[in-house]
């Protein structure tokens, strides 16, 4: 007789549930580790003095006032460092003539943008450190700034370092160009200004680092513990092994917490000299200042098109804007663009040319998308700008130049492959969701009336590379990372699961999201799963957490250090059970022989309860239930989707009002749609943040304007409608889980959704583009509200 | 973001606050609901010797109707602006008003007296206070003192409370019947200073308005009042060609800034477009 499981017994699959994340009740209610909720015996606190001036020789620092200031234990001048501070690194030499200038994490000789390190206090409290800042004398003699990035590449510009300002060259190129523009019925050039952005995460960056002996306990609120540890032991001299680097629990980064800072190194180096543990938490302006900043390009970009509106090929031409230093990935930044220009289109022809840029101005890195937000945005915008010029509705345009679903896998024009995707099933479904006809006709009804609130619709059909990445292309790039990343999966003597992961989180979610694939994997409750990570002493091995990268390449090796240990179980069960390992199958959690009842199988729990007393092993097996597993993908995820965006633009004023927001995104197999949910509104957002309101100013004296978040304007929810999402899903053909990488996906997406709303609202009234953000006083100067 | 060292004093009776404050010498600051005041000091732009914190003088909170006027103590919050039950039927323009400063947080802690005090143009209140013509009720060691709107405002963040004075509280007066209220605030976040705001209030008859009060947030370097137009309009149909045409001297004697947010012309267009507007929705109301 065979007996049917009851629905109630069948185990659901936990990927693909939308399960409440395990740990936001401690992160959202603070009682959790912040670094800045850390406490040491006899802790010390550092303060920075920062370099008001964006170019300047330093011509003498004395800090002997400060040192005798109330509570003060020492004060440091870049001088007294020495060698010592050694030079932040940049990890990603992208030619072989880059010039990549010495960059002491405290400034000595001369500062080259306004908010340097040029000394610091230790003291017993925060507020004396800050005090005894007060009473250092500097003087400075003045060099000029250079603030322009066209002006910089002048013969007669001034100098950011001595090699001049070009920091390199790169170039890519497939196909003739020449001959895809010679002759084209349709040429459209434009230039677009990527603005600089401050990535503005929840949680400032703090650091605390704990002397015991010659070692050093480093807390960070860092992305990158793992990639920090030997930065730190390169940069300082402090030998790898008396370096432990811990991120707890860590607010966000976006990119900007994907570094090697100043702050980082310089509190190793004072407390080590002073042999007492040293901490700093930066305040919201001091982070706007020196926390790398992001985008911040010039983009020259042109189409060669058909008449009909199929594209022939592409020329791009960009400065990027480095700042005046490189730091850890700063100049691969516009690389990661090179290969997304082309977007989801197909084409014969692509020219690529990138020179970095040195300027007095805090140097920029990787913020969330970190390049092919820059590439999407050109690309998508001038679709819009192609179907505009053909007469021909933006939908359709892309129609007939996007790569469709039976062409996957697809060899770009930009040298990658895309394994798989289905642009028009995510587009028919986003323009249901969205009410395209009706909106359009809403839209020329609104024209026709001459309505002061004018309607736009903004489409943007994007995709992405992510998941980074292939260790093996990451060296091809000259990327000096390696791009697996490691698992371990031990099964503790109750039958509990503990994975250490070396995907470190910031934020998303990976204690939720690997319970749920180590559960699935192991046939154990949810519950049952516990998840470690963060901390060099309890997981040794990892490349940490950027690039939409943790589920698609940290998740796989969850996966399949699971199937390993499910192995390593299989042998033990066989044995105990005197039974070859060939004749047992695994499900609900219990090896049996197959086609019998689950209760004469052995289980997890008891397998693990044996393997720990060991009292009857097999031959070659170490009494551990547990293993540990790497993946390192042959390939990028390509996460795509059709974003579409309705904007009211009020012509009298200016003001763009979001009213509705459609994303529909095929992130692969889904493993919790909660948490995928969470990742596409908070990067819409973040997208709509660049397109509608952030931008970091300065003065012609290369000061920072947009120092507090009353300046620095970021979206609230107040600001954004009720985001509708919908999704796909296509496996990706790259890792055995068919995932892809969603965390940068909707900031890709959604600013030129946003922008191309905008210049469709107003293209009647002549508009053909406006300037990112777009300001209300931008958007009525554009109308011609000046005139 | 760490102030300076401060002495702190928490008076729990408004003499003794007026002694305390005046015993404390010129760089003492008075501290309200900090929303304005803590920033500078963790900032340091300013660096106080004493704060005399005002939050325990049980005098400088409270709502009581006094006839003609409602007297409005220092201390009471925007929330409570927004909320209580004797501004929102005398006085609706300054609950409507306080309801677009900032978030809840801060509409929790900052007060009118403080906000008023600091005289920021781009403060939402001071434009309303010098729209109903307030009086401004201060208590200084030689003299009680009752300031008008009109002369209490003096520049970009300088009032005319003396050093040792301390604002008490706010008689605004009851306009009556037939007037109606709008605030017209154009930011470019929720929580956003405004750009450009305009405080209204229109008395109609007869299907025309009446008589009209128009105070203009950050246009000088103090709240004005856009008398020009409240001229124009005075008899005039609710028409929105009409208003247009009033309207186009809405700027007229104000000397906006230039900051990140907006430039001097495009503010005049907008003291243009938003006074219309809040006339208009006034009016309609």
């Amino acid at each position: 007789m065979t007996v049917t499981p009851t629905p109630a017994e069948v185990r659901q699959s936990e990927v693909g549930r939308a399960r409440r994340r395990k740990e936001d009740a401690r992160l959202v209610t603070g009682q959790t580790r912040w670094t800045d909720n850390i406490q040491a015996p006899g802790l010390l606190h550092i303060a920075f003095l920062r370099s008001p001036m964006a170019h300047a020789r330093i011509t003498r620092v004395d800090v002997s006032a400060a040192r005798e200031m109330p509570g003060v234990v020492a004060a440091f001048s870049g001088a007294d460092f020495g060698a010592e501070q050694g030079s932040l690194p940049c990890a990603w030499p992208v030619t072989e003539d880059i010039v990549i200038p010495d960059h002491p994490p405290m400034a000595t000789e001369t500062v080259r943008y306004v908010g340097e390190a040029v000394a610091c206090v230790v003291a017993t409290d925060r507020y004396r450190a800050a005090d005894a800042l007060e009473a250092i004398e500097i003087d400075y003699e003045p060099l000029p700034p250079v603030l322009d990035l066209e002006k910089a590449l002048d013969a007669d510009s001034p100098l950011v370092h001595d090699a001049g300002n070009r920091a390199y060259t790169w170039t890519l190129s497939n196909g003739d160009v020449e001959a895809a523009f010679r002759d084209a019925p349709v040429v459209i050039s434009r230039t677009f200004r990527q603005q600089r952005l401050i990535p503005a995460a929840m949680e400032p960056r703090a650091v605390v680092v704990t002397p015991l002996g010659d070692e050093y306990t480093v807390h960070t609120s860092t992305q990158i513990p793992h990639i920090l540890r030997f930065l730190l032991a390169s940069v300082t001299g402090v030998p790898e092994h008396r370096l432990r680097v811990i991120a707890p629990d860590v607010g966000g980064g976006f990119g900007s917490k994907l570094q090697c800072t100043a702050e980082e190194v310089l509190c190793l180096l004072a407390a080590k000299r002073l042999g007492r543990p040293v901490k700093w938490t930066e305040s919201r302006s001091e982070g706007n200042l020196t926390v790398h900043h992001g985008r911040d390009q010039l983009q020259r970009v042109q189409i060669a098109a058909e008449a009909d509106g199929r594209l022939r090929g592409m020329k791009i031409d960009l400065l990027a804007d480095m700042g005046a230093y490189l730091m850890l990935v700063t100049p691969g930044i516009p690389l990661l663009g090179a290969f997304m220009y082309n977007g989801v289109y197909k084409m014969a022809a692509y020219d690529f040319r990138c020179t970095g840029v040195f300027t007095t101005k805090m140097p920029t890195d990787a913020y969330r998308g970190a390049g092919r937000p820059e590439a999407t945005f050109a690309i998508e915008r001038l679709m819009d700008e192609l179907a505009a010029e053909i007469g021909v509705d933006p939908v359709e345009v892309r129609r007939r130049n996007w790569i469709t679903h039976g062409e996957f896998p697809y060899d770009t024009v930009a040298g990658l492959t895309y394994d798989s995707g289905d642009y028009e099933a995510a587009t028919e479904k986003a323009l249901q969701l969205f009410g395209y006809d009706k909106l359009r006709a809403e839209q020329k009804d609104r024209r026709d009336r001459g309505d002061t609130v004018q309607l736009g619709i903004g489409i943007s059909t994007y995709t992405e590379m992510c998941g980074l990445a292939p260790s093996r292309v990451l060296g091809q790039l000259g990327n000096a990372s390696g791009g697996w990343e490691q698992a371990d999966v031990r099964v503790l003597p109750t039958g509990k699961v503990e994975v250490a992961t070396g995907a470190t989180p910031h934020g998303q979610g990976h204690v939720t999201a690997w319970s749920q694939i180590a559960a699935d994997a192991l046939g154990v409750p949810f519950e049952d799963v516990s998840v470690v990570y963060g901390d060099t002493a309890v997981v040794p091995r990892g490349w940490d957490t950027y690039g939409s990268r943790s589920l698609a390449i940290g998740g796989v090796a969850v996966h399949l250090a699971c199937e390993k240990v499910k192995e390593k179980a299989r042998r033990v069960a066989a044995h105990l059970m005197e039974i070859d390992p060939g004749d047992l199958e695994y499900a609900e959690g219990a090896f049996r022989v197959r086609g019998a009842p689950a209760e004469q199988g052995r289980s997890i729990q008891e397998l693990a309860a044996a393997v720990f007393n060991a009292h009857d092993m097999p031959e070659g097996i170490e009494p551990r239930l547990d293993s540990s597993a790497t993946f390192d993908p042959a390939n990028f995820s390509f996460p795509h989707g059709t974003h579409l965006c309705a904007v009211e633009v009020d012509t009298e004023t200016g003001f763009t009002k979001i009213r509705s927001y459609v994303a529909v995104d095929d992130v692969g197999t889904v493993v919790n749609p909660l948490i995928v949910d969470g990742q596409v509104h908070g990067g819409i957002a973040q997208g709509i943040g660049q397109a509608l309101y952030e931008e970091a100013v300065h003065d012609a004296e290369g000061n920072l304007l947009t120092t507090t978040l009353a300046d620095y304007l970021v979206p609230s929810a107040a600001d954004l409608p009720a985001f509708v999402t919908g999704r796909t899903e296509t496996p990706a053909t790259s890792n055995p889980l068919g995932v892809k990488g969603v965390g940068e996906a909707g900031t890709i997406a959604s600013t030129p959704a946003v922008v191309n709303g905008i210049v469709d609202a107003l293209r009647h009234l002549g508009v053909r583009d406006v300037q990112m953000p777009c300001t209300p006083e931008r958007v009525w100067r554009a109308i011609g509200g000046a005139s | 973001m760490i102030p300076a060292r401060f002495d702190y004093a928490q008076p729990t009776s408004l003499p003794q606050a007026v002694s305390v404050l005046s015993d404390a010498g010129e760089d003492a600051k008075v501290l309200a609901g900090g929303q304005s005041l803590l920033p500078l000091l963790r900032m340091r732009l300013a660096y106080p010797s004493v704060l005399v914190d005002v939050g325990c003088v049980s005098e400088l909170r409270g709502v009581r109707d006094e006839g003609d006027h409602l007297f409005v103590g220092a201390m009471t919050t925007q929330h409570d602006l927004v909320r209580d039950p004797l501004i929102r039927e005398h006085c609706p323009l300054v609950s409507l008003t306080a309801a677009t400063v900032a978030d809840p947080a801060v509409r929790h802690r900052g007060t009118i007296g403080g906000s008023l005090a600091h005289a920021d143009p781009a403060g939402d209140l001071p434009s309303v206070a010098v729209a109903l013509d307030m009086v401004f009720v201060t208590r200084s060691p030689r003299e009680e003192r009752r300031i008008a709107a009109a002369d209490f405002f003096l520049d970009y963040l300088e009032s005319a409370l003396e050093t040792d004075e301390i604002l008490v509280g706010l008689e605004i007066p009851k306009l009556g019947p037939g007037w109606t209220y709008h605030y017209e605030k154009f930011h470019r976040t929720a929580q956003a200073w405004a750009i450009v705001g305009a405080a209204v209030a229109v008395r109609r008859a007869d299907g025309h308005i009446a008589e009209a009060r128009i105070g203009l947030t950050n246009m000088a370097p103090v709240p004005v009042r856009a008398s020009s137009v409240e001229a124009a309009v005075a008899g005039a149909a609710i028409d929105d060609d009409v208003l247009r045409r009033a309207c186009a001297t809405a700027d007229e004697g104000t000397s906006p800034a230039s900051d990140l947010h907006a430039t001097p012309e495009y503010r005049r267009h907008l003291a243009r477009v938003l006074t219309r507007r809040a006339l208009a929705t006034a009016a309609r109301a």
